[in-house]
């Protein structure tokens, strides 16, 4: 599913899937949110947090099967909307945490997937082997507030429109072109320690971690009015 | 403090001495004093450039006459109220009917980056100065107002994110290719002169400057909103 590592000020958010796929589900959701939890009960000044994943497959959004494994449609419609639900809680999780994060994406993102790797402060990636795809056009499904905020909050101009309404495979370079990553990388262990690197960098900085987490709901205040979570003002000037 | 020049239809608004030009409320009251002037005086034809002399265009709120109130609790007091004055000075400038030129000569930081932003063109350095949001490091959160500007004055969500989430210090020539500005010249004569030049070239469209002020209203609704900006509709319809 996934584990949470503690390395100094680093907290190492670990995706690891049967078969190498990271399918969200209830069980990978509550994983996630109690990995998260845990980095804010544990978060300190200067802490960050990185999510690494391995293998093929970063996340590769909802689990479909589970979904329609259900017994009948309303039961079907149910399960989707519990995942859309536990996908708001991970917005809010993470958007609410009190450090810098970053996603080192190694692997294929999809739909959910991408929305995950998008909730984090910055995101790198692998030039090649990993794309990100909202197949959600493509399967004819909608993508629903919250999460159309998020690509608002995150996402600006053509790049914006090329991701959601195009249903494009988008490669690392193309990302990176498009704004939608910080930088590409080739080969997992450069992508995740990249991502390592750039968590110890931003936890230098030694940032109060209240402050930072209310400067980043203010950066994105629209995604937090729908999500329901207002910014509250701090200042404990470090003056 | 500021004096205020008028040359032919140009205004020119400058924050005088060569010290940082921090906003302390007696500066702030001063610049709400000239900025109302202007808008006073304004005819078709006006443009407005607010420039600075020395090596700091500003260093924002005036973090030692904070301080100076003698305990915490006083030196957020003191805060909030700066912030609170200066919010009429951004929605004087966000409805002064006629086009504004920052022309930066020198750091703008924090709340002096601000005032910059609110005007509809910024010309900077190339070789001196720097645009940076310290608040993160120095752990302050920003005022709604500010996080609206930044939101709706920056289009790129990558480049709000360094400079608010990252405390990026921005130079010229980065701003310039990155939108933050609209030009970036080498040496403090080039963009003075640069500015005028600008401002005499959109003196000379004779807009109405009630229906200028009204479209750039429009351009930021939301912080038009927050800044508590009626719209009004204009057809003066020049055919």
């Amino acid at each position: 599913m996934c584990s949470l590592e503690k390395r100094g000020n680093l907290f190492i958010l670990i995706l690891t899937g049967q078969n190498g796929e990271h399918r969200l589900n209830p069980n990978l959701f509550s994983s996630i949110i109690s990995a998260i939890s845990r980095a804010k009960v544990e978060s300190t000044r200067g802490s960050a947090l990185v999510t690494v994943s391995h293998g093929k497959f970063f996340c590769n959004g909802f689990d479909l099967d589970w979904v329609n494994a259900a017994g009948s449609d309303e039961e079907t419609q149910q399960r989707f909307n519990l995942l859309l639900d536990n996908l708001k809680q991970l917005v809010l999780a993470f958007i609410s945490l009190p450090m810098p994060t970053i996603a080192a994406v190694n692997g294929h993102a999809a739909a959910g997937g991408v929305v995950l790797a998008l909730c984090h402060d910055y995101v790198l990636m692998r030039r090649h082997r990993s794309v990100l795809y909202m197949i959600d056009l493509d399967l004819g499904i909608k993508i629903p507030e919250p999460f159309m905020a998020l690509f608002r909050a995150k996402n600006s101009g053509s790049a914006r429109r090329d991701l959601l309404l195009r249903g494009l495979k988008i490669k690392g370079e193309e990302a990176l072109k498009m704004g939608i990553v910080e930088a590409v990388y080739d080969g997992e262990e450069e992508v995740t320690n990249a991502g390592i690197k750039m968590a110890d960098d931003l936890a230098k900085r030694n940032w109060h971690g209240e402050v930072y987490a209310e400067i980043r709901k203010g950066l994105y205040s629209e995604l937090c009015d729908i999500l329901g979570i207002a910014s509250i003002p701090i200042a404990t000037p470090r003056l | 403090m500021c004096t205020l020049e008028k040359r032919g239809n140009l205004f020119i608004l400058t924050l005088t001495g060569e010290d940082r030009h921090l906003f302390n409320p007696d500066l702030i009251s001063s610049l709400l004093k000239l900025l109302s002037q202007v808008k006073a005086q304004a005819t078709c034809g006006s443009a407005l450039i607010t420039q600075a002399q020395g090596k700091f265009f500003s260093y924002g709120f005036d973090l030692d006459w904070a301080q100076a109130a003698g305990s915490e609790q006083g030196a957020v007091k003191r805060l909030q109220q700066m912030a609170d004055l200066f919010k009429p000075v951004i929605a004087t400038l966000l409805s002064l009917p006629m086009p504004t030129i920052a022309a930066i000569t020198g750091h703008a930081v924090a709340a002096g980056f601000t005032l910059a932003l609110s005007h509809d063109y910024l010309i900077m350095r190339k070789d001196r100065g720097i645009l940076w949001m310290p608040e993160v490091d120095i752990a302050l959160t920003l005022p709604d107002y500010i996080n609206a500007l930044f939101k709706e004055m920056i289009g790129d969500a990558s480049v709000r994110r360094h400079l608010l989430l990252r405390g990026l210090k921005m130079k010229g020539d980065e701003a310039e290719k990155r939108g933050v500005v609209k030009a970036a010249y080498d040496g403090e004569a080039e963009v003075r002169e640069a500015s005028v030049c600008l401002a005499e070239n959109l003196g000379k469209r004779k807009w109405h400057g009630e229906v200028y002020a009204e479209i750039r209203k429009g351009l930021y609704p939301q912080l038009s909103a927050i800044l508590g900006l009626s719209h009004k509709v204009y057809a003066i319809a020049r055919l």
